[in-house]
């Protein structure tokens, strides 16, 4: 049963997924391209969900579709969404190039499944702690603050000094002329 | 369970599609865009691998990117708002000022 509904809500969320991202790409109006992510976004948070990831989840709909989405809607209509963007290649077989680059990937990628060669290895044998802690918060405190605390604070740093940049950046001086 | 490789082929996916819009794309905010596809991307394939392995530093390092994915968009708007008000454009193709 529950298999079935994983299933299910896989095909659903990929499909919505892949469905936001192509939208990202092709709308000509940015607002579009910005509710297109924000279906991307949402469906990847109940892929998270699915897989029994729900800080990541949670953290997902928050930060991502909340406060950053918010973010990019003020700055598109502070740009304002303008149409006329130019598609005209500039740089020589610029799309030539793209689609052998991309069939190239796809052909690696393919190689690569169909080889057989590439399994998964556990890292610890049962009992599956990703299963049997259900995704609990303590499970993943537990490496952030002993393995990783480091790059913890880091992280706390990088994002005083992002504040303080973008307000460096985005404050506006009056020319003197 | 949903074997792996699918959510290892959804993430390819996306990211390839992110990786067009960024190639094809002239808008500052689309690509910027495209670059949040493709790290969600990484962390859709970081989650299932976790799982797979049996190993909660995915998780762990999925909370770290998106920490990092977040500074970057705070940075990297205002930047964009930063050209946007010299120049009046989104457009990268416009900015060549650095061109040799």
């Amino acid at each position: 049963m529950t298999a079935v509904v994983e299933a299910l809500l896989f095909v659903l969320m990929a499909l919505g997924a892949l469905a936001g991202a192509v939208t990202v790409v092709v709308a000509r109006n940015t607002v579009y391209s910005a509710m297109g992510l924000l279906a991307t976004l949402f469906s990847v948070a109940v892929l998270y969900v699915v897989q029994l990831a729900h800080l990541v989840a949670a953290v997902q709909v928050i930060v991502y579709a909340g406060a950053v989405m918010t973010l990019f809607l003020f700055v598109i209509m502070l740009i304002g969404v303008d149409k006329s963007e130019s598609i005209d290649e500039r740089l020589p077989r610029q799309r030539l190039w793209v689609g052998a680059l991309a069939g190239l990937v796809i052909i690696l990628a393919g190689l690569l499944t169909v080889s057989g060669e590439f399994v998964w290895v556990p890292a610890e044998e049962t009992p599956f702690i990703v299963e049997a802690t259900n995704g609990r918060i303590q499970r993943i405190a537990e490496p952030l603050f002993t393995e990783w605390v480091l790059a913890f604070e880091a992280t706390a740093l990088l994002l005083t000094i992002a504040a303080a940049g973008a307000i460096a950046l985005a404050h506006f001086r009056r020319v003197r002329s | 369970m949903v074997d792996a490789s699918w959510y290892m082929g959804l993430a390819a996916a996306l990211f390839m599609i992110g990786a067009l819009g960024i190639l094809l794309r002239r808008n500052a905010l689309v690509m910027f865009m495209c670059i949040e596809l493709m790290l969600n991307a990484v962390n859709l394939t970081l989650i299932s691998a976790g799982r797979v392995l049996n190993d909660l530093n995915g998780q762990v390092a999925v909370f770290f990117i998106l920490v990092v994915a977040a500074a970057e968009v705070v940075v990297g708007l205002a930047i964009i708002v930063a050209i946007f008000r010299r120049r009046a454009t989104a457009s990268v193709d416009e900015l060549s000022e650095l061109k040799g």
